[in-house]
Protein backbone atom coordinates (compact mmCIF):
# COMPACT_ATOMS: atom_id res chain seq x y z
CA UNK A 1 0.00 0.00 0.00
CA UNK A 2 1.16 3.45 -0.20
CA UNK A 3 -0.10 6.07 2.29
CA UNK A 4 1.08 9.46 3.29
CA UNK A 5 3.32 9.71 6.06
CA UNK A 6 4.29 13.59 6.71
CA UNK A 7 3.14 17.05 4.27
CA UNK A 8 3.12 20.79 4.32
CA UNK A 9 1.83 23.49 3.30
CA UNK A 10 3.31 27.19 2.29
CA UNK A 11 0.57 29.65 1.35
CA UNK A 12 -0.83 32.92 2.50
CA UNK A 13 -2.77 31.31 5.36
CA UNK A 14 0.44 29.97 6.94
CA UNK A 15 3.37 27.85 6.85
CA UNK A 16 2.73 24.53 8.09
CA UNK A 17 -0.45 22.22 7.14
CA UNK A 18 -1.63 22.66 10.92
CA UNK A 19 -1.60 26.15 10.52
CA UNK A 20 -3.51 26.06 6.85
CA UNK A 21 -6.13 24.05 8.33
CA UNK A 22 -6.54 25.48 11.60
CA UNK A 23 -7.08 29.10 9.62
CA UNK A 24 -9.32 27.13 7.81
CA UNK A 25 -11.50 25.79 10.39
CA UNK A 26 -11.89 29.36 11.84
CA UNK A 27 -12.95 30.48 8.77
CA UNK A 28 -9.97 33.16 7.46
CA UNK A 29 -9.65 33.67 3.75
CA UNK A 30 -6.80 35.17 2.68
CA UNK A 31 -8.51 36.33 -0.64
CA UNK A 32 -8.75 40.01 -1.32
CA UNK A 33 -8.55 42.66 -3.75
CA UNK A 34 -5.18 43.70 -5.37
CA UNK A 35 -6.01 46.96 -6.98
CA UNK A 36 -2.36 47.25 -8.08
CA UNK A 37 -0.37 43.99 -8.20
CA UNK A 38 2.02 42.72 -10.82
CA UNK A 39 1.38 46.67 -12.86
CA UNK A 40 -1.64 45.19 -13.70
CA UNK A 41 -4.48 47.07 -15.03
CA UNK A 42 -7.26 45.69 -13.82
CA UNK A 43 -7.64 44.92 -10.13
CA UNK A 44 -8.00 41.23 -9.06
CA UNK A 45 -9.17 39.09 -5.79
CA UNK A 46 -6.81 36.20 -4.85
CA UNK A 47 -4.49 35.70 -2.43
CA UNK A 48 -0.30 36.66 -2.43
CA UNK A 49 2.86 34.86 -0.30
CA UNK A 50 4.75 37.25 2.12
CA UNK A 51 7.71 37.27 0.26
CA UNK A 52 9.51 38.91 3.41
CA UNK A 53 8.12 35.97 5.15
CA UNK A 54 9.12 33.26 2.72
CA UNK A 55 12.65 35.05 2.55
CA UNK A 56 13.24 34.66 6.05
CA UNK A 57 11.99 30.96 6.73
CA UNK A 58 13.97 30.21 3.36
CA UNK A 59 17.47 31.39 5.02
CA UNK A 60 16.85 29.40 7.58
CA UNK A 61 17.24 26.09 5.88
CA UNK A 62 20.94 24.53 5.05
CA UNK A 63 22.31 26.96 2.22
CA UNK A 64 23.49 25.55 -1.42
CA UNK A 65 25.53 27.30 -3.36
CA UNK A 66 22.89 28.28 -5.63
CA UNK A 67 20.59 31.35 -6.35
CA UNK A 68 17.04 29.94 -6.23
CA UNK A 69 13.96 31.67 -7.63
CA UNK A 70 11.03 32.68 -5.76
CA UNK A 71 8.84 29.12 -7.33
CA UNK A 72 12.05 27.32 -6.20
CA UNK A 73 12.45 28.57 -3.02
CA UNK A 74 8.36 28.00 -1.79
CA UNK A 75 9.05 24.16 -3.47
CA UNK A 76 12.04 23.42 -1.67
CA UNK A 77 11.06 25.18 1.63
CA UNK A 78 8.13 23.08 1.22
CA UNK A 79 9.39 19.94 0.71
CA UNK A 80 12.24 20.43 3.61
CA UNK A 81 9.22 20.93 5.86
CA UNK A 82 7.67 17.64 4.81
CA UNK A 83 10.50 15.33 4.61
CA UNK A 84 12.13 17.04 7.85
CA UNK A 85 8.54 15.86 9.78
CA UNK A 86 9.09 12.82 7.27
CA UNK A 87 11.90 11.98 9.24
CA UNK A 88 13.25 10.21 5.89
CA UNK A 89 16.97 10.51 4.18
CA UNK A 90 16.19 12.14 1.08
CA UNK A 91 19.28 11.77 -1.01
CA UNK A 92 18.56 8.04 -0.97
CA UNK A 93 18.17 6.53 -4.25
CA UNK A 94 14.94 4.58 -2.75
CA UNK A 95 13.59 8.27 -2.30
CA UNK A 96 11.63 9.77 -5.87
CA UNK A 97 10.76 13.68 -6.35
CA UNK A 98 8.17 14.72 -8.26
CA UNK A 99 7.33 18.44 -8.73
CA UNK A 100 3.60 19.53 -10.49
CA UNK A 101 3.48 23.10 -11.48
CA UNK A 102 1.49 25.14 -14.54
CA UNK A 103 3.76 27.59 -14.80
CA UNK A 104 7.10 27.98 -13.01
CA UNK A 105 9.66 30.39 -13.53
CA UNK A 106 7.36 31.59 -16.32
CA UNK A 107 7.89 35.11 -14.54
CA UNK A 108 11.20 35.49 -15.61
CA UNK A 109 10.33 36.41 -19.20
CA UNK A 110 9.10 39.63 -18.39
CA UNK A 111 12.68 39.99 -16.18
CA UNK A 112 14.71 37.43 -16.26
CA UNK A 113 16.77 39.01 -12.62
CA UNK A 114 19.86 37.68 -13.63
CA UNK A 115 18.81 34.11 -14.41
CA UNK A 116 19.73 32.04 -17.40
CA UNK A 117 17.58 31.91 -20.04
CA UNK A 118 17.11 28.18 -19.73
CA UNK A 119 15.95 28.60 -16.21
CA UNK A 120 12.00 29.15 -17.34
CA UNK A 121 12.41 25.18 -18.33
CA UNK A 122 10.57 23.63 -15.38
CA UNK A 123 12.52 20.73 -16.08
CA UNK A 124 15.57 22.73 -14.66
CA UNK A 125 14.00 23.50 -11.44
CA UNK A 126 12.68 20.10 -11.19
CA UNK A 127 16.63 19.16 -11.45
CA UNK A 128 16.99 21.77 -8.52
CA UNK A 129 15.29 20.82 -6.15
CA UNK A 130 16.24 17.23 -6.58
CA UNK A 131 20.23 18.45 -6.61
CA UNK A 132 19.44 20.43 -2.67
CA UNK A 133 17.98 17.29 -1.59
CA UNK A 134 21.15 15.65 -2.78
CA UNK A 135 18.79 13.18 -4.31
CA UNK A 136 20.20 11.07 -7.31
CA UNK A 137 16.75 10.27 -9.01
CA UNK A 138 15.31 11.99 -12.22
CA UNK A 139 12.62 14.79 -10.78
CA UNK A 140 9.82 14.40 -13.21
CA UNK A 141 7.61 17.42 -13.62
CA UNK A 142 4.05 16.89 -14.19
CA UNK A 143 2.21 20.01 -15.97
CA UNK A 144 -0.98 18.93 -16.63
CA UNK A 145 -2.80 22.32 -16.37
CA UNK A 146 -5.38 22.36 -13.26
CA UNK A 147 -5.44 18.72 -12.37
CA UNK A 148 -1.44 18.89 -11.72
CA UNK A 149 -1.46 18.36 -8.25
CA UNK A 150 -3.34 15.27 -8.16
CA UNK A 151 -2.04 13.60 -11.31
CA UNK A 152 1.51 13.92 -9.62
CA UNK A 153 0.12 12.28 -6.93
CA UNK A 154 -0.85 9.78 -9.42
CA UNK A 155 2.26 9.75 -10.96
CA UNK A 156 3.87 9.36 -7.76
CA UNK A 157 1.79 5.99 -6.49
CA UNK A 158 2.25 4.57 -9.84
CA UNK A 159 6.13 4.63 -10.26
CA UNK A 160 6.45 3.45 -6.59
CA UNK A 161 4.71 0.47 -7.35
CA UNK A 162 6.40 -0.19 -10.76
CA UNK A 163 10.16 0.34 -9.84
CA UNK A 164 9.39 -0.34 -5.99
CA UNK A 165 10.86 3.40 -4.34
CA UNK A 166 10.54 3.11 -0.76
CA UNK A 167 9.30 6.92 -0.52
CA UNK A 168 7.76 9.70 -3.25
CA UNK A 169 7.94 13.35 -2.42
CA UNK A 170 5.60 15.07 -4.39
CA UNK A 171 5.71 18.84 -4.55
CA UNK A 172 2.88 20.99 -6.27
CA UNK A 173 4.14 24.59 -6.35
CA UNK A 174 2.90 27.96 -8.42
CA UNK A 175 3.26 31.71 -7.97
CA UNK A 176 1.08 34.42 -9.19
CA UNK A 177 2.44 36.58 -12.26
CA UNK A 178 1.25 39.21 -14.44
CA UNK A 179 1.82 36.23 -17.04
CA UNK A 180 -0.84 34.55 -15.38
CA UNK A 181 -3.55 36.93 -14.06
CA UNK A 182 -3.54 38.58 -16.72
CA UNK A 183 -4.73 35.14 -19.07
CA UNK A 184 -7.49 34.44 -16.73
CA UNK A 185 -8.35 38.23 -17.02
CA UNK A 186 -8.35 37.92 -20.52
CA UNK A 187 -10.67 34.54 -20.53
CA UNK A 188 -13.26 36.43 -18.14
CA UNK A 189 -12.87 33.63 -15.79
CA UNK A 190 -12.20 35.49 -12.71
CA UNK A 191 -14.32 37.03 -9.94
CA UNK A 192 -13.72 40.42 -8.77
CA UNK A 193 -14.95 39.49 -5.24
CA UNK A 194 -14.77 36.52 -3.01
CA UNK A 195 -15.66 33.36 -5.21
CA UNK A 196 -18.91 31.62 -4.42
CA UNK A 197 -18.12 27.50 -5.19
CA UNK A 198 -21.73 26.17 -6.68
CA UNK A 199 -23.17 29.05 -5.62
CA UNK A 200 -26.38 30.73 -7.92
CA UNK A 201 -24.49 33.67 -8.53
CA UNK A 202 -21.19 32.68 -8.68
CA UNK A 203 -19.16 34.77 -11.03
CA UNK A 204 -15.88 33.20 -11.32
CA UNK A 205 -12.49 32.16 -9.50
CA UNK A 206 -9.94 33.50 -7.51
CA UNK A 207 -6.24 33.06 -8.10
CA UNK A 208 -3.79 32.24 -5.02
CA UNK A 209 -0.18 30.95 -4.88
CA UNK A 210 2.06 28.47 -2.64
CA UNK A 211 3.52 25.24 -2.70
CA UNK A 212 2.63 21.72 -1.12
CA UNK A 213 4.11 18.87 0.11
CA UNK A 214 3.44 15.27 0.37
CA UNK A 215 5.33 12.16 1.74
CA UNK A 216 4.41 9.20 0.68
CA UNK A 217 5.80 5.51 2.01
CA UNK A 218 4.87 2.01 0.08
CA UNK A 219 4.90 -0.28 3.04
CA UNK A 220 2.63 -3.65 3.67
CA UNK A 221 2.52 -2.47 7.35
CA UNK A 222 0.40 0.35 7.03
CA UNK A 223 0.33 2.25 10.26
CA UNK A 224 -2.74 2.24 12.15
CA UNK A 225 -4.98 5.30 10.74
CA UNK A 226 -2.43 6.28 8.14
CA UNK A 227 -4.18 7.46 4.60
CA UNK A 228 -3.52 5.45 2.15
CA UNK A 229 -4.50 6.28 -1.67
CA UNK A 230 -7.15 3.65 -2.07
CA UNK A 231 -7.90 4.42 -5.70
CA UNK A 232 -7.04 6.81 -8.54
CA UNK A 233 -7.96 7.99 -11.88
CA UNK A 234 -7.51 10.21 -14.64
CA UNK A 235 -9.79 10.63 -17.99
CA UNK A 236 -9.86 13.10 -20.80
CA UNK A 237 -13.27 14.83 -22.00
CA UNK A 238 -12.21 15.08 -25.49
CA UNK A 239 -14.80 17.83 -25.92
CA UNK A 240 -12.88 21.25 -25.65
CA UNK A 241 -9.44 22.87 -25.18
CA UNK A 242 -10.93 25.43 -22.15
CA UNK A 243 -14.16 24.33 -21.62
CA UNK A 244 -15.05 20.75 -19.75
CA UNK A 245 -17.74 18.70 -20.93
CA UNK A 246 -21.16 19.69 -20.44
CA UNK A 247 -21.91 16.70 -18.99
CA UNK A 248 -19.23 15.69 -16.38
CA UNK A 249 -18.02 13.10 -19.12
CA UNK A 250 -14.21 12.73 -18.16
CA UNK A 251 -14.55 13.49 -14.73
CA UNK A 252 -17.25 10.82 -14.02
CA UNK A 253 -14.90 8.75 -16.28
CA UNK A 254 -11.85 9.17 -13.67
CA UNK A 255 -14.03 8.67 -10.92
CA UNK A 256 -15.71 5.53 -12.13
CA UNK A 257 -11.98 4.32 -12.97
CA UNK A 258 -10.90 5.46 -9.29
CA UNK A 259 -13.84 3.13 -7.60
CA UNK A 260 -12.80 0.51 -9.96
CA UNK A 261 -13.43 -3.10 -8.04
CA UNK A 262 -13.06 -1.16 -5.10
CA UNK A 263 -17.53 -0.46 -4.64
CA UNK A 264 -16.78 -0.81 -0.84
CA UNK A 265 -14.75 2.53 -0.42
CA UNK A 266 -17.93 4.41 -1.71
CA UNK A 267 -19.70 2.94 1.48
CA UNK A 268 -17.08 4.58 3.86
CA UNK A 269 -16.94 8.34 1.73
CA UNK A 270 -17.24 10.84 4.28
CA UNK A 271 -17.04 13.79 1.93
CA UNK A 272 -15.94 15.03 -1.90
CA UNK A 273 -13.34 17.86 -1.90
CA UNK A 274 -14.41 18.81 -5.17
CA UNK A 275 -12.13 21.31 -7.24
CA UNK A 276 -15.35 23.69 -7.16
CA UNK A 277 -13.61 26.77 -9.17
CA UNK A 278 -16.75 28.66 -9.13
CA UNK A 279 -16.77 29.18 -12.65
CA UNK A 280 -20.02 28.60 -14.21
CA UNK A 281 -18.95 25.96 -16.50
CA UNK A 282 -16.70 24.02 -13.87
CA UNK A 283 -19.43 23.83 -10.83
CA UNK A 284 -21.94 22.69 -13.12
CA UNK A 285 -20.18 20.16 -14.58
CA UNK A 286 -18.97 18.71 -11.25
CA UNK A 287 -22.25 18.78 -10.51
CA UNK A 288 -23.08 16.66 -13.01
CA UNK A 289 -20.19 14.00 -12.68
CA UNK A 290 -21.09 13.47 -8.77
CA UNK A 291 -24.86 12.95 -9.39
CA UNK A 292 -24.01 10.46 -12.38
CA UNK A 293 -21.27 8.14 -10.00
CA UNK A 294 -24.71 8.39 -7.46
CA UNK A 295 -22.77 10.55 -4.95
CA UNK A 296 -25.26 13.63 -4.63
CA UNK A 297 -26.11 12.81 -1.10
CA UNK A 298 -22.52 13.06 -0.11
CA UNK A 299 -21.52 16.65 1.77
CA UNK A 300 -19.31 18.13 -0.68
CA UNK A 301 -17.28 21.15 -0.27
CA UNK A 302 -14.75 23.34 -2.08
CA UNK A 303 -11.66 25.47 -0.85
CA UNK A 304 -11.22 28.10 -3.17
CA UNK A 305 -12.76 30.43 -0.99
CA UNK A 306 -10.05 30.27 1.34
CA UNK A 307 -7.03 31.00 -1.19
CA UNK A 308 -8.27 31.06 -4.28
CA UNK A 309 -7.28 28.74 -6.80
CA UNK A 310 -3.47 27.95 -6.15
CA UNK A 311 -2.90 26.02 -9.61
CA UNK A 312 -0.43 23.68 -9.92
CA UNK A 313 -0.39 23.40 -6.06
CA UNK A 314 -4.00 22.69 -5.67
CA UNK A 315 -4.20 19.27 -5.99
CA UNK A 316 -1.84 18.63 -3.30
CA UNK A 317 -2.86 21.00 -0.56
CA UNK A 318 -6.40 20.52 -1.12
CA UNK A 319 -5.54 16.66 -0.51
CA UNK A 320 -3.56 17.32 2.35
CA UNK A 321 -6.27 19.98 3.74
CA UNK A 322 -8.71 16.86 3.41
CA UNK A 323 -6.20 14.13 4.99
CA UNK A 324 -6.42 16.61 8.03
CA UNK A 325 -10.05 17.20 8.05
CA UNK A 326 -11.04 13.18 7.77
CA UNK A 327 -8.05 12.54 10.51
CA UNK A 328 -10.25 14.99 12.72
CA UNK A 329 -13.74 13.21 11.79
CA UNK A 330 -14.64 16.99 10.35
CA UNK A 331 -15.79 18.62 6.81
CA UNK A 332 -14.76 21.63 6.36
CA UNK A 333 -17.23 24.42 5.10
CA UNK A 334 -17.93 25.71 1.25
CA UNK A 335 -16.27 29.46 2.02
CA UNK A 336 -18.49 31.78 -0.31
CA UNK A 337 -21.23 29.22 -0.63
CA UNK A 338 -24.54 31.02 0.36
CA UNK A 339 -27.62 29.79 -2.50
CA UNK A 340 -26.80 26.73 -4.18
CA UNK A 341 -27.19 27.52 -7.90
CA UNK A 342 -26.16 23.99 -10.06
CA UNK A 343 -27.57 21.95 -12.44
CA UNK A 344 -27.98 18.69 -10.75
CA UNK A 345 -28.85 18.12 -7.29
CA UNK A 346 -25.49 17.73 -5.05
CA UNK A 347 -25.20 18.31 -0.98
CA UNK A 348 -22.40 21.30 -0.69
CA UNK A 349 -21.35 21.19 2.59
CA UNK A 350 -21.64 24.99 3.79
CA UNK A 351 -20.84 24.48 7.70
CA UNK A 352 -18.18 23.01 9.81
CA UNK A 353 -19.60 19.51 10.70
CA UNK A 354 -18.78 16.36 12.28
CA UNK A 355 -18.27 13.67 9.49
CA UNK A 356 -18.46 10.26 9.23
CA UNK A 357 -17.22 7.81 7.46
CA UNK A 358 -12.86 6.93 6.76
CA UNK A 359 -12.12 7.89 3.16
CA UNK A 360 -12.39 11.40 0.89
CA UNK A 361 -12.34 11.83 -2.90
CA UNK A 362 -10.54 14.71 -4.45
CA UNK A 363 -11.92 15.87 -7.67
CA UNK A 364 -10.31 18.08 -10.40
CA UNK A 365 -10.96 19.36 -13.81
CA UNK A 366 -8.42 21.62 -16.10
CA UNK A 367 -8.34 23.35 -19.26
CA UNK A 368 -7.05 20.32 -22.32
CA UNK A 369 -9.80 18.49 -21.48
CA UNK A 370 -7.85 16.73 -18.15
CA UNK A 371 -9.96 15.23 -15.15
CA UNK A 372 -8.47 13.32 -11.93
CA UNK A 373 -9.72 11.97 -8.98
CA UNK A 374 -8.03 10.47 -6.18
CA UNK A 375 -9.06 8.62 -2.88
CA UNK A 376 -7.42 8.56 0.48
CA UNK A 377 -8.65 6.65 3.17
CA UNK A 378 -7.88 3.90 6.43
CA UNK A 379 -7.29 1.11 4.75
CA UNK B 1 6.61 -8.14 -17.16
CA UNK B 2 4.17 -7.76 -19.85
CA UNK B 3 5.60 -7.26 -23.33
CA UNK B 4 3.71 -4.30 -25.06
CA UNK B 5 4.38 -3.27 -28.88
CA UNK B 6 5.25 -0.71 -31.29
CA UNK B 7 2.64 -0.53 -33.79
CA UNK B 8 4.02 2.86 -35.64
CA UNK B 9 6.07 5.10 -34.65
CA UNK B 10 6.41 9.42 -36.40
CA UNK B 11 9.10 11.39 -36.29
CA UNK B 12 8.78 15.10 -37.27
CA UNK B 13 11.99 17.33 -36.93
CA UNK B 14 12.61 21.24 -38.32
CA UNK B 15 12.40 19.45 -42.22
CA UNK B 16 11.93 16.35 -42.34
CA UNK B 17 9.19 13.14 -41.22
CA UNK B 18 9.68 9.41 -40.65
CA UNK B 19 6.74 7.10 -40.42
CA UNK B 20 7.80 3.88 -38.83
CA UNK B 21 11.71 4.76 -39.93
CA UNK B 22 11.33 5.70 -43.71
CA UNK B 23 11.51 9.02 -44.80
CA UNK B 24 8.65 10.66 -46.22
CA UNK B 25 8.56 13.41 -48.67
CA UNK B 26 6.71 16.62 -48.66
CA UNK B 27 6.10 19.10 -50.96
CA UNK B 28 7.04 22.06 -49.96
CA UNK B 29 4.78 25.38 -50.55
CA UNK B 30 7.45 28.25 -50.16
CA UNK B 31 4.81 30.76 -48.63
CA UNK B 32 3.52 28.72 -45.49
CA UNK B 33 5.26 27.30 -42.81
CA UNK B 34 6.38 23.32 -42.47
CA UNK B 35 4.08 22.68 -39.79
CA UNK B 36 1.57 23.80 -42.93
CA UNK B 37 3.64 21.95 -45.24
CA UNK B 38 2.86 18.95 -43.55
CA UNK B 39 -0.92 19.48 -43.14
CA UNK B 40 -1.30 19.85 -46.80
CA UNK B 41 0.78 17.07 -47.66
CA UNK B 42 -1.47 14.31 -45.04
CA UNK B 43 -4.79 15.23 -47.09
CA UNK B 44 -7.13 16.34 -43.98
CA UNK B 45 -9.93 18.53 -43.39
CA UNK B 46 -9.71 20.05 -40.06
CA UNK B 47 -9.88 23.51 -40.05
CA UNK B 48 -9.23 23.58 -36.18
CA UNK B 49 -5.35 23.09 -37.27
CA UNK B 50 -4.84 26.78 -38.00
CA UNK B 51 -6.22 27.89 -35.21
CA UNK B 52 -3.52 25.91 -33.12
CA UNK B 53 -0.13 26.83 -31.49
CA UNK B 54 3.55 25.35 -33.43
CA UNK B 55 3.42 22.87 -30.19
CA UNK B 56 0.10 21.71 -30.91
CA UNK B 57 0.03 22.04 -34.63
CA UNK B 58 3.24 19.32 -34.28
CA UNK B 59 1.58 16.77 -32.04
CA UNK B 60 -1.00 16.89 -33.73
CA UNK B 61 0.20 15.75 -37.43
CA UNK B 62 2.03 13.31 -35.66
CA UNK B 63 -1.26 11.83 -34.43
CA UNK B 64 -2.59 12.31 -37.32
CA UNK B 65 0.03 9.86 -39.00
CA UNK B 66 -0.03 7.30 -36.28
CA UNK B 67 -4.23 7.40 -36.41
CA UNK B 68 -3.96 7.30 -40.25
CA UNK B 69 -1.91 3.91 -39.64
CA UNK B 70 -4.82 2.40 -37.15
CA UNK B 71 -7.26 2.49 -39.76
CA UNK B 72 -9.70 3.91 -36.89
CA UNK B 73 -11.84 6.56 -37.86
CA UNK B 74 -11.06 10.26 -36.29
CA UNK B 75 -15.02 10.03 -34.90
CA UNK B 76 -15.22 6.60 -33.23
CA UNK B 77 -15.03 6.43 -29.65
CA UNK B 78 -12.06 5.43 -28.10
CA UNK B 79 -12.46 4.68 -24.39
CA UNK B 80 -9.34 2.60 -24.00
CA UNK B 81 -6.43 5.07 -25.49
CA UNK B 82 -4.43 7.35 -23.68
CA UNK B 83 -2.63 10.25 -24.92
CA UNK B 84 0.92 10.57 -22.74
CA UNK B 85 3.40 13.67 -23.85
CA UNK B 86 6.86 14.42 -22.59
CA UNK B 87 8.85 17.82 -23.56
CA UNK B 88 11.16 20.19 -22.49
CA UNK B 89 9.96 23.46 -23.20
CA UNK B 90 6.52 23.43 -22.11
CA UNK B 91 4.78 25.39 -24.44
CA UNK B 92 7.24 28.28 -24.23
CA UNK B 93 7.48 28.90 -27.92
CA UNK B 94 3.21 30.53 -27.41
CA UNK B 95 4.34 31.38 -24.05
CA UNK B 96 7.07 34.22 -25.79
CA UNK B 97 4.13 34.94 -28.52
CA UNK B 98 1.80 35.65 -25.53
CA UNK B 99 3.99 37.79 -23.53
CA UNK B 100 4.36 40.24 -25.99
CA UNK B 101 0.82 40.83 -25.68
CA UNK B 102 1.47 41.70 -22.29
CA UNK B 103 4.76 43.68 -22.67
CA UNK B 104 3.79 47.08 -22.86
CA UNK B 105 1.29 48.52 -21.09
CA UNK B 106 0.43 51.30 -24.07
CA UNK B 107 -0.23 48.25 -26.36
CA UNK B 108 -1.86 45.60 -23.74
CA UNK B 109 -3.64 43.26 -25.65
CA UNK B 110 -4.37 39.78 -23.68
CA UNK B 111 -6.04 37.34 -25.94
CA UNK B 112 -7.76 34.71 -24.64
CA UNK B 113 -7.42 32.24 -27.80
CA UNK B 114 -3.63 33.08 -27.27
CA UNK B 115 -3.78 32.58 -23.65
CA UNK B 116 -5.26 28.86 -23.76
CA UNK B 117 -2.17 27.44 -25.26
CA UNK B 118 0.35 28.88 -22.83
CA UNK B 119 0.06 25.03 -21.22
CA UNK B 120 2.01 22.37 -21.96
CA UNK B 121 -0.78 19.76 -22.13
CA UNK B 122 -3.03 21.46 -24.30
CA UNK B 123 -2.07 19.28 -26.85
CA UNK B 124 -3.00 16.44 -25.31
CA UNK B 125 -6.26 17.97 -25.53
CA UNK B 126 -6.74 18.78 -28.99
CA UNK B 127 -5.16 15.09 -30.04
CA UNK B 128 -7.87 13.89 -27.51
CA UNK B 129 -10.71 16.39 -29.40
CA UNK B 130 -9.58 15.31 -33.04
CA UNK B 131 -9.54 11.13 -32.10
CA UNK B 132 -12.29 11.20 -29.15
CA UNK B 133 -9.57 9.19 -27.15
CA UNK B 134 -11.44 9.73 -23.46
CA UNK B 135 -8.74 7.46 -21.93
CA UNK B 136 -5.74 9.13 -19.24
CA UNK B 137 -3.62 12.52 -20.48
CA UNK B 138 -0.63 13.85 -19.33
CA UNK B 139 1.86 16.15 -19.89
CA UNK B 140 5.56 15.07 -18.45
CA UNK B 141 8.50 17.86 -18.57
CA UNK B 142 11.93 17.30 -18.18
CA UNK B 143 15.18 18.97 -19.83
CA UNK B 144 16.10 15.73 -21.69
CA UNK B 145 14.69 13.14 -23.94
CA UNK B 146 14.93 9.67 -21.74
CA UNK B 147 14.20 6.69 -23.09
CA UNK B 148 13.96 4.69 -19.60
CA UNK B 149 11.41 6.82 -18.38
CA UNK B 150 9.40 6.63 -21.91
CA UNK B 151 9.48 2.89 -21.36
CA UNK B 152 8.74 2.98 -17.67
CA UNK B 153 5.62 5.31 -18.36
CA UNK B 154 4.65 3.02 -21.10
CA UNK B 155 4.45 0.12 -19.01
CA UNK B 156 2.53 2.26 -16.60
CA UNK B 157 -0.04 3.15 -18.96
CA UNK B 158 -1.06 -0.09 -20.02
CA UNK B 159 -0.97 -1.96 -16.91
CA UNK B 160 -3.17 -4.53 -15.90
CA UNK B 161 -6.83 -2.71 -13.98
CA UNK B 162 -6.62 0.77 -16.13
CA UNK B 163 -8.81 -0.62 -18.83
CA UNK B 164 -6.46 1.19 -21.31
CA UNK B 165 -5.17 -0.88 -24.00
CA UNK B 166 -3.28 1.96 -26.63
CA UNK B 167 -1.43 4.65 -26.27
CA UNK B 168 0.19 7.51 -28.00
CA UNK B 169 3.23 8.59 -26.27
CA UNK B 170 6.14 10.29 -26.89
CA UNK B 171 8.42 13.39 -27.23
CA UNK B 172 6.67 16.72 -28.46
CA UNK B 173 8.82 19.70 -28.46
CA UNK B 174 8.87 22.72 -30.29
CA UNK B 175 10.27 26.06 -29.71
CA UNK B 176 11.45 28.92 -31.43
CA UNK B 177 10.97 27.22 -35.00
CA UNK B 178 12.67 24.05 -34.07
CA UNK B 179 10.82 21.13 -33.90
CA UNK B 180 11.36 17.68 -32.57
CA UNK B 181 8.86 14.85 -32.24
CA UNK B 182 9.03 11.32 -31.54
CA UNK B 183 5.44 9.83 -30.97
CA UNK B 184 4.46 6.26 -31.27
CA UNK B 185 1.44 4.31 -31.18
CA UNK B 186 1.89 1.65 -28.70
CA UNK B 187 -0.25 -1.51 -27.76
CA UNK B 188 -0.40 -4.44 -25.34
CA UNK B 189 -1.28 -6.70 -28.19
CA UNK B 190 0.89 -7.83 -31.16
CA UNK B 191 -0.41 -8.18 -34.70
CA UNK B 192 0.47 -7.88 -37.99
CA UNK B 193 0.85 -4.23 -37.99
CA UNK B 194 3.52 -4.56 -35.10
CA UNK B 195 6.87 -2.91 -35.94
CA UNK B 196 8.91 -3.68 -33.07
CA UNK B 197 8.83 -4.45 -29.31
CA UNK B 198 8.12 -0.88 -26.48
CA UNK B 199 11.86 -1.14 -24.67
CA UNK B 200 14.67 0.91 -24.82
CA UNK B 201 16.05 -0.22 -27.90
CA UNK B 202 13.12 0.07 -30.63
CA UNK B 203 12.64 3.57 -29.12
CA UNK B 204 15.86 4.84 -29.77
CA UNK B 205 15.64 3.44 -33.23
CA UNK B 206 13.33 5.66 -34.86
CA UNK B 207 14.75 8.74 -32.98
CA UNK B 208 16.44 9.68 -36.73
Amino acid sequence: MIYKISDNIISPLGYSSEENYQNMKNGISKAVLHQHAFNLPEPFFGSLLNWEEIEAQFSQLPQKACRYTRFEKIAILSAYKAIEAAKIDASSKDVLFVLSSTKGNIHLLENSDGFDKNRINMGTSANLLGEYFNNPNPVMVISNACTSGVVAQIYAKEMMEAKGYKYAVVVGADILSKFVISGFQSFKALSTERCKPFDLNRKGLNLGEGAASIVLEQSDNVPEGALCILGTGNRNDANHISGPSRTGEGLFNAITAAYAFKQAFKESLSFINAHGTATPYNDDMESWAISRSELENIPTNSLKGFLGHTLGAAGVLECIISCHALNEGIILPTLGHDTKGVVKEITVNTELKHGEGNSFLKIISGFGGSNAAIIYGKK
Amino acid sequence: MAELFIQSAVRITSDQVWVDGEKISIKKEEEVSWLTNIYRNLDIQYPKFFKMDNLCKAGFLAAEMLMGKSGLEPTEEKRDWSVLLFNRSSSLDNDQSYQQTIADSANYFPSPAVFVYTLSNIVTGEIAIRNKIMGESCSYIMDNFDADILYETGLIGLSEGKGIDHLLIGWVEFLDDTCDVLLFHVTKEKNGKTICPWNNVGIKKFFL
